[in-house]
């Protein structure tokens, strides 16, 4: 056996090791176009407010907005979701047909399944907090359940979606504490982190 | 010098073999659909040699079903753990001797 050889066979036990623990498809292109999703809806949430004069600079948790305010608020926040999560999905298959790997596999079955737990939890916690008039916990609940989420993930994919969850989670907490910014920040928070991480996994792993 | 060739573990001497081992050492279980899947390989190719790792007690073998559907899920012994280990130690050691 030459050196070589055995160069190789370890360079493949680790290559296998990692593909085989880890969604390695996974495209940063998508969480950049996810952020900036995120930006543009926060700006149309944005002028939605604005237009119907509310000030949710001030502090108040609950804001008296007409009901069809709130169907239209709604209606961007889900525009946006499924925007992004059919990007994740399209741009995701794309690379790992490039990388000759399947998208509905092992890995990504877990990855799915450890990111959908904290997810579901914080969205169906969200849901009965709204209906029950707590607006102000919007904001802060879904950063810190994200950021939960993409940390309980992050073990089946790249470690920077770690570092991405922890920051998501802190974002929340300090939102938490200044209600009525909450606008700002889920813009910082799904916009402008999204697109630096994207772009560190674009130039670390796409190309 | 003396290249310690004996140390390599004879049971990994199949690539597929110590491909194998290497999934189930980084992962608690797999399975064998996402295992042929994974090493892109024939059915009756890694049967063969899964087969001679159980034999060797590298792995252990659990069958179940899935609805109607058999899965068969494999996972990494202790013994097998250590033997995959000395294995790369071994690989290592002839780096360094053929470097020196």
């Amino acid at each position: 056996m030459k050196e070589t050889e055995i160069q190789d066979e370890l360079a493949s036990i680790r290559n296998l090791m990692e593909r085989s623990s880890k969604f390695i498809s996974l495209s940063g292109l998508s969480g950049i176009l996810a952020g900036v999703y995120a930006l543009i809806g926060a700006a149309i949430a944005f002028s939605l407010l604005n237009y119907n004069q509310v000030s949710f600079t001030q502090g108040d948790t609950h804001f008296v907005v007409s009901s069809s305010t709130v169907l239209s608020l709604i209606g961007t926040a889900m525009a946006v979701l499924i925007l992004s999560v059919l990007t994740g999905i399209i741009l995701s298959a794309r690379k790992a047909k490039r990388k000759g790997q399947s998208i509905w596999s092992k890995t990504s079955r877990e990855l799915l399944f450890y990111m959908a737990v904290p997810l579901i939890a914080g969205g169906l916690l969200v849901i009965i907090l709204v209906l029950r008039g707590y607006y102000g916990i919007v904001a802060p609940a879904t950063l810190i359940f994200y950021g939960l989420a993409l940390v309980s993930a992050s073990h089946f994919t790249f470690n920077g979606i770690k570092s991405l969850g922890l920051c998501e989670l802190i974002l929340g907490l300090i939102s938490a504490y200044l209600p009525g910014y909450g606008l700002y920040f889920w813009a910082i928070g799904f916009g402008i982190l999204h697109i630096i991480y994207g772009s560190v996994m674009y130039l670390k792993y796409d190309r | 010098m003396k290249i310690p060739f004996d140390k390599l573990d004879k049971a990994f001497e199949n690539r597929l073999r110590l491909q194998i081992m290497s999934v189930l050492v980084a992962n608690s279980r797999y399975d064998f659909n996402s295992l042929k899947e994974l090493l892109g390989v024939t059915d009756g190719n890694l049967a063969s040699h899964l087969k001679g790792l159980e034999k060797e007690e590298y792995i252990l073998v659990n069958k179940s079903f899935l609805g109607r559907k058999p899965n068969t899920n494999y996972e990494a012994t202790a013994k097998g753990k250590k033997a995959f280990a000395d294995h790369l130690d071994a690989l290592e050691q002839l780096i360094k001797s053929s470097k020196s």
